[in-house]
């Protein structure tokens, strides 16, 4: 880890200056994008560099591409030896690249030779050497004032002389010549079966060797690129692949999973609401990496439109690599289901690059995804879907871990979609990629009452709350919409019976209304009841109260009457009292 | 430099004995610089002209050193080299000629089988 740090240290060193620190390894840049990153600063300077391996797998080009950049970019003309190609062919063959070599020529910042050495015409007769290609070496690095020269390829050597001990010393001898004119060469090299070269060019060129492969898995062509060595310096080890095109080689300089990734609090959009607030109310975070997986047919793609409207909606770049679908299909389809993405397109903040998966490997494509994201600089991707780039084998799948690594290094959010194959569990573990991603939606269908719904829920999602439930959506003119949860006695209810559900739960809650109103009712009537009652028996006590007024006038009246009547009689028997 | 300008036309007349008699023949010796291998080769070709076409032969050297543009134009890698321009086909004959048997061989002076 620490030699690593240093390697790179050095690298932004030596790609920027000519000249590295003393303690340092010096470099040559060669220009070829992602070559130099892997190398910390390109090819050694002053020292042979070898490029081997098998036909067409590039040798020729990456050594065009090393003298071409150092005379254009970098100030270093350069000399081109050609064993094999005539001046004429090599040009025609790289012009269709976009290597406009006559003009460098013309400049005077490029020189040609092409050394043919015919067996045919040539009889050996003694002693001999080379001094002849030495001459012209010399003359051609003069005439333009070479800092590198590419050999291209010297083992054709092999076949004009028939004196193998008198070639190698002069080999050895040419290598050394190079060596203290401090020329920056490139040899190139035929693989041969067990060995790096045929002729074992490997053993006078000691200090960097780079080995280009291309092979053909499933009739997909891939091209990769490994660094056997780097004397005295750090490199990368792994095999990169790399793609040749109109832009020349560039080789995917993805580097193994580094976790020291910048991390963002900042959360984005999933383009849907009730989404965003299963997530913890955000949506996702920024930087993050998305899987979305699930069966045919369950949504995966239009959640992903959403992400990819919801990101050019709040005015981001947004990457969609299709796979399955054309752009104007793509198009299409979600217009119908209200997503417009045609508007972003025209504004340019949606990129969407249709293409076959089996076009190429999945190398050639992530080298793509790689430039294509170098160019764009979006602030998402879309990837869609992953599980037909062909990713069956360890190594593959070690490539889209990188490429997801790469993404997450640079800050972009990244949707993945990916096809879960009938009858498998639907949280295997997907390509092992699972320990990379960070939020992982899962859609599937939920069978029940004779209908088949779609639910999603979500896995994981690192670093935030997140809903536990599964949701029913729907996908409707107005896209996705997530739908209420129901839960029934068999758990979540979907479709129909979420229907019928809601209707039985409808009824329930009419029924306990005119119950509570027929309550309400009673209890009323009952009151007035109580209150006429009331009243009755206010009126019988208000009787009552007159009742006890008259008879105490009555008594009065009573008392009067008999007092009267008693003195009355004592009047009547006169004198009694008197007794 | 002795061997320089060697411009050598061989002046005895047409003795026979070869399957091209009256045939005219112009070599080119490249060599680089004055090395006993030139040298060398250089007495070793004369003796071949005088056994073999005396009269009928030119020996043009070219020194690279001196004229390094050459060696590119007439596609010399090994040194030293006998180009034979005349008659036709071009032969290019590389080493100090001390083989003789494959010097005439190269020449075609002599079939290949011994």
């Amino acid at each position: 880890m620490n030699d690593l740090a240093k390697g790179r240290a050095t690298s932004s060193t030596t790609g920027t200056a000519n000249h590295a620190p003393v303690s340092t390894l010096p470099k040559a840049p060669t220009g070829i994008n992602g070559l130099d990153e892997i190398t910390f600063g390109g090819f050694p300077r002053g020292r042979p560099t070898l490029v081997c391996g098998g036909p067409g797998c590039g040798k020729t080009l990456l050594a065009m591409e090393f003298l071409v950049h150092g005379a254009m970019r970098y100030g270093e003309p350069g000399v081109y030896v050609t064993f094999e190609e005539s001046e004429e062919e090599l040009a025609q063959n790289v012009r269709s690249l976009g290597f406009d070599v006559e003009t460098l020529v013309a400049d005077g910042k490029l020189a040609f030779d092409y050394v043919h050495v015919d067996p045919r015409e040539i009889e050996e007769t003694g002693e001999y050497d080379l001094e002849g290609l030495f001459v012209r070496l010399a003359l051609a690095i003069e005439a333009v004032g070479a800092r590198r020269v590419v050999l291209d390829t010297i083992e054709a050597l092999f076949g004009g002389f028939t004196n193998m001990a008198l070639l190698r010393s002069e080999l050895r001898r040419l290598f050394r010549w190079l060596k203290e004119r401090e020329l920056t060469v490139v040899i190139t090299g035929e693989r041969g079966g067990g060995t790096l070269t045929r002729q074992g060019l490997e053993e006078y060129v000691s200090d960097c060797v780079i080995l280009l492969d291309h092979r053909v898995t499933d009739q997909v062509s891939t091209r990769r690129l490994r660094v056997v060595k780097y004397r005295g310096t750090s490199h990368g080890t792994n095999e990169y692949p790399f793609l040749i095109d109109v832009d020349g080689i560039t080789v995917l300089p993805v580097t193994s999973a580094g976790l020291d990734h910048r991390v963002s609090d900042e959360r984005v959009s999933t383009g849907i609401a009730r989404l965003d607030a299963m997530l913890g109310g955000g949506g996702f975070y920024r930087g993050s990496s998305i899987l979305v997986s699930g069966t045919a047919g369950s949504g995966k793609s239009t959640i992903a439109a959403h992400f990819a409207d919801a990101t050019c909606r709040h005015g981001e770049r947004c990457l969609v690599l299709a796979f399955e679908e054309s752009r104007g299909q793509i198009v299409r389809n979600m217009r119908s289901v209200g997503i417009d993405l045609s508007a972003h397109l025209a504004s340019g903040l949606l990129t969407i690059e249709a293409s076959r998966p089996s076009l190429y490997g999945l190398e050639m494509h992530l080298a793509q995804i790689h430039r294509r994201v170098g160019q764009l600089r979006p602030s998402s991707v879309v990837i869609d879907p992953i599980s037909n780039l062909g990713i069956n084998t360890v190594d593959t799948s070690a490539m889209l871990l990188r490429l997801i690594d790469y993404l997450k290094s640079e800050g972009i959010t990244a949707l993945f979609v990916s096809l879960t194959a009938g009858g498998r569990a639907l949280e295997a573990t997907e390509f092992g990629v699972s320990s990379l991603i960070d939020t992982w939606l899962v859609l599937r269908d939920i069978e029940a009452g004779g209908e088949r719904n779609r639910g999603l829920y979500v896995i994981k999602s690192r670093g935030m709350h997140h809903s536990n439930q599964i949701r029913e959506f729907v996908i409707s003119s107005n896209g996705i919409e997530l739908l209420d949860v129901y839960v029934g006695p068999d758990g979540v209810l979907t479709g129909s019976l979420r229907s019928s559900q809601e209707a039985r739960e409808r009824a329930a809650a009419s029924a306990r209304e005119q119950e509570q109103q027929q309550r309400q009712r009673e209890l009323a009537t009952r009151r007035a009841v109580l209150e006429a009652q009331i009243k009755a028996l206010q009126h019988e006590a208000s009787t009552l109260d007159a009742e006890i007024g008259h008879e105490s006038v009555r008594y009065a009246s009573a008392t009067d009457t008999i007092e009267r009547e008693r003195q009355a009689a004592a009047r009547r028997r006169g004198g009694e009292e008197s007794e | 430099m002795s061997i320089e300008g060697a411009n050598d036309t061989g002046s005895g007349p047409d003795d026979g004995g070869l399957a091209t008699p009256d045939q005219h023949w112009e070599l080119r010796l490249y060599t680089a610089g004055h090395t006993p291998k030139s040298v060398r080769a250089f007495n070793n070709l004369k003796r071949i002209c005088e056994e073999h076409m005396p009269g009928r032969y030119q020996i043009e050297v070219i020194d690279l050193m001196r004229n390094p543009r050459l060696a590119k134009e007439d596609q010399i890698v090994a040194i030293p080299t006998v180009v034979r321009k005349l008659p036709q086909p071009l032969r290019k004959i590389i080493g100090d000629l001390s083989d003789t048997e494959r010097t005439l061989v190269g020449l075609q002076l002599r079939s290949r089988s011994p």
